[in-house]
């Protein structure tokens, strides 16, 4: 059905964001439940920071992201420190631009998902023996789910769909950091539009189912709670 | 017998509590005061929820809070009963109930889970989301999860006061029996007179933030000066026994350290011990023994202490000769009747309620 080059472009977009979902998740659930939690004066600047990437243009983090990451950047020093060279134009600093893209998505429904936790839960916990670990893992993990179902489908689907940053950080080199997105560009730019409207048409569906179930479960979760 | 030993002194907004009590663990301990008396507030420093700047605290020899030590919540060996139950939402009641019980080795399980759910009455509820239960429901579920864990103490901070008054009709026997099948010393916080006299062995009672007054509640109840006889629920508690039945007249004489009186027929057979709580607001006051009165219960007393209760009515102080009860009535008839402590008198008692 798709061409050899499309379908390159397809599995390594999907191995991009599913990577990147796990990383945010494991990323984002500490920094969400201290977001939901901490009384800190650092709590605004630190919402702030993660909530960047909703209003910058990608452009503007792609170019700071690469020269960060860039032989003289500080994240470049410090992965030419541990050997592993420098991350522009590689698969890896694609990962690193869409954490950091892709952050405010997943943070956010967590947050808001522990911040609906009443605390008279936590408190029933531990006076029924539960240390502070356990009572996180077994009453606010399970409570939260809903805002997990949430932040992984963004995280996932809002990764699918980024382009510029990838263009900035990643370049377009085929099967490394040639993703969908960037694909379609240069389609369109080589005046192939049905080969543009093959990848476009699968966006178009997958975007739109995905936020269709999402809105779907969100309504189910409304209605018998989590 | 185990004590708790508590001494906190911390500054709220607002407000500052300043502690320092040896309660004797057995039974039912009241931790009565008005809303704002910090009640609540010392029940969760005793629980380690909340943390006062300088406090000392110790179970028997276990000590829990110093100035170098503070042993978190999850390891005293206290169960809690929220106000609002906190049932866990996505746990069914039966792992709801499990839940601490899971958590403490099995050589410290001194409670049969079996004796709980049949205590509380919620055997054919385990099944069953929490959002599926009544207020009532609930509230039973949440006491049998903390007695799960086989507490030392529990803390039960106003369990009925999120109920209505048929909820909370329907939860109060199951604390009676609560108190009466197990071993657990249980400190309970409430501002409602009525569940103090059904349940509290000893009374302690709070306002601002210090301890007024600590003592029997039979005791502490007939006090004209204390936060007890401010509300219209104002009023004595008397034990006691059972002296006869009269069968003509379906009545039964019950009878205490002064005095007898003539209740409606009850259960109780001769000997039993009874608790009956007698209205500051059902008493009236007569100089002479009155006759054609319709009122049965006319007891002598003398007059021991006068108080103002309302800008109209004062709080009198009648001891029946071995037991104390109060009085409502107005300033003028004080006047009126020239009452002042030591005179004698004559108490007419127009109801009385029995506890148990």
């Amino acid at each position: 059905m798709f061409g050899a080059d499309n379908l390159a472009a397809i599995l390594l977009t999907v191995k991009l964001a599913s990577v990147v979902t796990v990383l945010l998740l494991l990323i984002g659930t500490p920094i969400a439940w201290w977001l939901a939690n901490t009384r800190s004066w650092l709590k605004p600047p630190v919402e702030a920071i993660v909530s960047l990437p909703i209003v910058l243009p990608p452009s503007v983090l792609g170019f700071y992201l690469l020269v960060s990451m860039g032989p003289n950047g500080p994240i470049g020093h410090f992965t030419q420190a541990l050997g592993l060279g420098t991350l522009p134009f590689t698969f890896a600093g694609l990962v690193v631009a869409s954490v950091f893209y892709s952050m405010p998505f997943v943070v956010q429904p967590i947050q808001n998902a522990f911040a609906a936790i009443n605390p008279g839960l936590l408190e029933a916990a531990a006076t029924l023996r539960a240390r502070p670990w356990d009572r996180f893992v077994t009453v606010a993990l399970p409570l939260a789910r809903p805002g997990f179902v949430t932040a992984a489908v963004l995280g996932f689907a809002h990764t699918v769909g980024e382009f510029g940053v990838v263009l900035m950080v990643g370049g377009n080199i085929p099967g490394q950091t040639r993703v969908v997105s960037v694909q379609i560009y240069d389609h369109v730019e080589a005046l192939e539009y049905a080969q543009a409207h093959e990848l476009a048409i699968v966006l178009m569906g997958f975007s739109f189912v995905t936020l269709l179930l999402l809105y779907a479960f969100n309504r189910r979760v409304a209605r018998i709670g989590p | 017998m185990t004590a708790l030993a508590a001494r906190f002194q911390h500054g709220y907004p607002g407000f500052s509590l300043d502690v320092d009590v040896r309660l004797p663990l057995r039974g039912v301990t009241a931790l009565f005061g008005p809303s704002g008396s910090g009640k609540s507030t010392l029940l969760r420093l005793i629980a380690g929820l909340e943390k006062a700047g300088d406090g000392h605290l110790a179970l028997g020899e276990a000590v829990w809070q110093d100035a170098n030590n503070f042993v978190p919540t999850h390891a005293r060996p206290l169960g809690y009963v929220f106000q609002d139950a906190w049932l866990f939402p996505h746990l069914d009641v039966q792992r709801n109930i499990e839940y601490g019980l899971r958590r403490i080795p099995p050589t410290s399980r001194r409670v049969s889970l079996e004796g709980i759910i049949d205590l509380l009455g919620i055997a054919s509820l385990m099944q069953r989301m929490p959002d599926r239960l009544s207020g009532g429901e609930r509230q039973r579920v949440a006491i049998a999860r903390a007695l799960a864990v086989s507490p030392s103490l529990l803390l039960m901070d106003e369990p009925l006061a999120a109920l209505d008054q048929a909820r909370k009709q329907e939860v109060l026997p199951y604390l009676e029996r609560l108190h009466d099948a197990l071993e657990i010393p249980v400190l309970y916080v409430s501002h409602a007179i009525d569940e103090v006299a059904r349940l509290a062995d000893h009374l302690l009672v709070l306002d601002a933030g210090r301890i007024v007054a600590q003592g029997s509640p039979a005791e502490l109840m007939a006090r004209v000066d204390l936060p007890l006889a401010r509300g219209d629920e104002a009023g004595a508690l008397i034990e006691a026994t059972v002296a006869g039945h009269d069968d003509t007249y379906q009545l039964t004489d019950v009878a205490f350290p002064g005095g007898q009186m003539s209740l409606p027929r009850q259960a109780a057979g001769i000997g039993q011990q009874v608790r009956m709580r007698v209205l500051a607001r059902d008493v009236s006051i007569t100089l002479a023994a009155q006759t054609g009165t319709s009122i049965i219960n006319i007891l002598p007393a003398t007059v021991t202490h006068i108080a103002e209760a309302t800008p109209s009515q004062s709080l009198a102080g009648l001891d029946l000769g071995g037991t104390s009860i109060l009085a409502r009535i107005t300033h003028k008839s004080v006047d009126a009747l020239g009452l002042k402590p030591g005179l004698a008198v004559y108490a007419q008692i127009k109801g009385v309620a029995i506890l148990k």
